[in-house]
């Protein structure tokens, strides 16, 4: 059934392509086509509700970070998963949706506070959850669960008690197996040890 | 001397809002809400521009319950974070238990036995009116109403007694896991389940009476903080705030899990979408949701609590742990390296007490999630406060905020 909605779909939209889920349609949307796709599918095919805006980076691999926008339509009530590469991995950027849903500002900046991509176009692009000053993209594969030490929000708060936010020690921590490899390697160790007996505490 | 009658207008109270607008031309003041602040349910702050006593422009800032549960997902295996689900709406973390499971199950493609369907759909139902009764209760308070939020909390309180018998804890259930639930139900809860639907309804009436006609409540909610269709789900504002403003979207009708489609009720949806409908929408709710239980538990099914199959996923019973070799392995197998889930992205949401909570999962197979989305309904609910405040009295910003009735453990995660 999914393929023929994909059909109907990529009749429309021929820069579309289908993208493998687990549940409903997915696609996979140019990032420069974003704002064209997102505003006919809202005004033409009632996918009117945005749900969720959120990105994955995907470390290593080329492109990094991919942006996923899931819609439903509140009349037909069906789900849909759009992706979107982003094409730079050291600075990612995708055109902001939020002049089409304005569900999509709230969600881009907290997209932006957390895995830091910038959404072109988007009105007030601050961060949401972290404190404004805050130097890093906690989301992000390279930076460690247990945080970085970071000076506090309140600059004189920092300066007369000298006092940073550290990392959180993670000894004790949440304890997983790598699952690969002999028994003898992959027994359940904490994941992140930027902090443990063997490693001192960053300074 | 006679006596000369002058009539005087002082026009509708209800839209006195926005009309005044024009007129005002003080000097505006800078006002902060919270981040701790009793009208604020939680830790939110409001960045204000009054005008006298009009609010000229609103900025919410969060982020001050905020946890990185979505990072901590990624670094543990896909059981170990059924707690962290309990922190997310905490006046329902059942509900938030089973939407996660069951975001991770459709992404395993199992399916779990009727009787564990049954027990969740107690679960999420029971969440939904222990926080649909905290939420009339508090949203009273607000409005000055003290007395409604004693009858309420009052029945919470039962309720909380039975999800401790069922679960272990009154607060952070931590109820199920991939592919069942914890346990089984205990021996005659389903007849206490009954006796406590029996206990609220007169109460529901109770409030019915101190609130529903209530002159000082109408004045103070009727025609406050209206949310126009558009606007609603331009925002991508869900659960009952969205059915208050007209619409009707219910994931129990329109996508039906849990086999919701089995069970008769109807869906609250209201006109105005003001502070008021908000109210209305919540209380008919808690009453739709006893009806569903009581079907519920007069068929309730017979058989397994998880899914027997699932072999990879759901960890064996203790005893055959004990026992048995092979159940052995695969007890040490799950509890080290986590269910096996197979690659893929899903998402998946249920419709909660307060919204659509949604979870956004991408697997790359093995215990552990690659990355794990949490859409939180409070987050999207409150995205709306920039326009929605402006142009209200200082004093509705107290009704407004407890009708939308948000969390700020699932807004801030």
């Amino acid at each position: 059934m999914a393929e023929s909605e994909f059909a109907q779909l990529k009749e429309r939209f021929d820069y579309l392509s289908e993208r493998p889920s687990s549940d409903h349609l997915a696609v996979n949307c140019p990032a420069e086509r974003l704002v064209e796709l997102c505003t006919s599918l809202r005004d033409d095919l009632g996918y009117d509700l945005l749900l969720d805006v959120t990105a994955v980076d995907w470390d290593a691999h080329s492109p990094r970070f991919t942006g996923y926008y899931h819609l439903l339509s509140t009349t037909k009530h069906e789900y849909l998963r759009i992706a979107a590469d982003c094409p730079d991995n050291i600075n990612p950027s995708l055109p902001s949706v939020s002049g089409v849903f304005a569900a999509a500002n709230w969600h881009e900046r907290e997209t932006f506070d957390l895995m830091g991509i910038h959404y072109e176009g988007h009105p007030d692009l601050r961060r949401i959850l972290m404190w404004d000053s805050y130097p890093y993209h906690p989301l992000r594969k390279d930076f460690p669960l247990a945080g970085i030490e970071t000076p506090l929000p309140a600059a004189d708060v920092a300066e007369s008690t000298g006092v940073s936010v550290l990392p959180a020690p993670m000894m004790g921590g949440p304890f997983v197996s790598s699952g690969d490899g002999p028994m003898s390697q992959t027994e359940p160790r904490a994941r992140d040890e930027s902090w443990t007996e063997q490693k001192e505490k960053p300074v | 001397m006679a006596t000369t009658l002058k009539e005087i207008s002082v026009g509708d109270l209800g839209t006195r809002s926005s009309e005044r607008e024009t007129e005002l031309q003080g000097e505006t003041m800078a006002l902060n809400v919270g981040p701790s602040h009793p009208t604020t349910h939680g830790v939110l702050r409001l960045k204000m521009e009054l005008d006298g006593d009009v609010v000229k422009s609103c900025d919410p800032v969060l982020g001050y319950l905020h946890r990185g549960d979505e990072k901590i997902a990624e670094n543990m295996t896909y059981n170990q974070f059924v707690p962290y689900t309990d922190r997310l709406d905490y006046l329902a973390p059942l509900a938030n238990n089973v939407a996660y499971a069951m975001a991770v199950e459709k992404l395993a493609n199992l399916q779990v036995p009727e009787r564990c369907e049954s027990i969740r759909l107690l679960c999420c139902e029971l969440a939904r009116v222990s926080s649909h009764l905290l939420g009339i209760g508090v949203y009273g308070m607000d409005a000055g109403a003290w007395t409604v939020f004693m009858y309420t909390f009052n029945e919470r309180e039962k309720l909380y007694t039975l999800f401790e018998e069922l679960t272990g804890a009154r607060f952070t259930t931590s109820y199920t896991r991939i592919g069942g639930v914890a346990r089984d139900i205990p021996d005659g809860w389903l007849g206490r389940v009954l006796e406590f639907c029996k206990g609220v309804l007169p109460v529901l009436d109770q409030v019915d009476k101190l609130l529903t006609r209530n002159r000082i409540f109408m004045d103070r909610t009727v025609g406050i903080g209206a949310i126009s269709k558009e606007d609603a789900i331009a925002y991508g504002i869900t659960g009952p705030n969205l059915r208050a403003c007209g619409v009707d979207l219910d994931l129990r009708k329109d996508k039906p899990y849990l086999g919701y489609e089995k069970y008769d009720f109807e869906v609250p949806v209201g006109t105005t979408g003001d502070c008021y409908d908000r109210y209305m929408m919540r209380a008919e709710e808690v009453r739709q949701s006893v009806g569903i239980i009581r079907q519920c538990i007069d068929q309730f099914p017979e058989g397994s609590y998880y899914a027997e199959d699932a072999k990879k996923i759901f960890a064996p019973q203790k005893a055959k742990v004990l026992t048995s070799m092979e159940e052995l392995i695969q007890n040490f197998m799950i509890v080290t390296e986590g269910p096996q889930i197979p690659a893929g992205e899903v998402y998946f949401e249920a419709e909660n007490p307060k919204g659509a909570l949604g979870f956004f999962i991408v697997s790359k197979g093995g215990g552990v999630p690659y990355r794990l989305k949490i859409r939180g309904p409070s987050f999207c609910n409150l995205s709306i406060l920039h326009k929605l405040i402006p142009g209200h009295y200082l004093t509705d910003i107290t009704v407004i905020l407890g009708s939308l009735d948000f969390v700020m453990g699932e807004c801030d995660r």
